[in-house]
């Protein structure tokens, strides 16, 4: 059997990799957006989120409802 | 299961409120015509993002009517982003009123309010203003969002349903391994967890209960309960990666 983890599985054990908590996801969820939205590099800037937001669904939840909205924000008049 | 799970194996419904007891806001109402929009830009040009959040900053540390518009103004954003997550979310709450949901979003701006005014001195400037203040309004309406979701039922903590991880859709010597990895898994979760880790990687790992409602159930935090299913996940993952069932968790430890 090989290291290859199914998609059930990894869901399960979370991600191998180093993570932040769900406070410093917190703290750090609007930096880490508007870095991804600026087209700059975010996990390098904020690492350990990208496998948190991976293994938390709760803060993956919120991570992707910000992100959403800035951008929607930006697109609109006055682009905020 | 056992252990802890088998001495607290299900914790009851959270209370059903009243009807719609719609809370009064702590805020003043907003003017004819709704909040004021955001502040007018000199010609067309747009602040650089620190000169408009200094101006937020400024503005709500004002003791005139600048604040006073500039929380109304504040708590329009924070009420657009709560009814933004709400909406998204909506499928969660098919069950819920059009007038509660909105109360939910009103709830959950106003919460929100409370907090990024009163951690003003921990903005660090690293995003724009109104991209922190967002954050604030979509976990409130997220957090509520979930316990309301999940309000009148109730919660297990044990007997996990492991069978909804069979891969159905591979070949057999495929669905054999998986069948062996997640029998070898199950194992571990007996053999290597505590009774409280456990019981949280069980509830949030394998039943997919949110992780707010399992804190609001059992007096704990979003926090604490992260640390245990994250300890335990690595135990497991350990346990497993001995075996070359899966990856073994990387050694830099970046958590407090």
């Amino acid at each position: 059997m090989s290291s290859n983890e199914s998609d059930a599985l990894s869901r399960m054990l979370g991600p191998a990799e180093a993570e932040v908590s769900c406070d410093e996801c917190f703290d750090r969820l609007d930096e880490y957006v508007d870095l991804e939205l600026s087209g700059i590099d975010a996990d390098r800037q904020v690492p350990g989120m990208r496998p948190h937001l991976a293994g938390c669904p709760a803060c993956a939840e919120e991570h992707a409802s910000l992100r959403a909205l800035v951008a929607e924000a930006a697109e609109g008049p006055g682009g905020g | 299961m056992n252990g802890a799970a088998a001495a607290a194996p299900c914790l009851p419904p959270a209370p059903v409120p009243s009807p719609v007891a719609r809370r009064p806001s702590r805020l003043p109402p907003a003017a004819p015509g709704g909040y004021p929009r955001p502040v007018a830009l000199p010609g067309s040009e747009r602040p650089s993002r620190e000169r408009e959040n200094r101006d937020w900053l400024d503005a709500l540390r004002d003791r005139g009517p600048a604040r006073e518009a500039a929380v109304a103004r504040l708590h329009g954003l924070l009420l657009k982003a709560a009814r933004f997550e709400l909406g998204r979310r909506r499928a969660a709450l098919s069950h819920v009123r059009g007038e509660e949901l909105d109360d939910l979003a009103v709830q959950a701006a106003d919460d929100a309010l409370v907090s990024v005014l009163g951690k003003l001195d921990d903005f660090r400037g690293a995003s724009r203003f109104t991209t922190w203040v967002y954050k604030f309004a979509i976990v409130e309406a997220g957090v509520k969002l979930r316990r309301r979701a999940w309000q009148s039922r109730e919660v297990t903590l044990q007997d996990g349903s492991w069978e909804q991880f069979a891969d159905h859709g591979r070949s057999a010597q495929e669905q054999l391994e998986s069948a062996e990895v997640l029998e070898r898994l199950r194992a571990a979760v007996e053999s290597t967890l505590t009774p409280h880790q456990r019981s949280v990687f069980v509830a949030l790992a394998l039943n997919g209960i949110p992780i707010d409602v399992i804190a609001e159930r059992t007096g704990s935090s979003r926090g604490a309960l992260y640390k245990t299913l994250h300890d335990a996940r690595r135990k497991l993952r350990t346990e497993l990666a001995a075996e070359g069932l899966a990856r073994p968790p990387v050694s830099t430890e970046r958590r407090s």
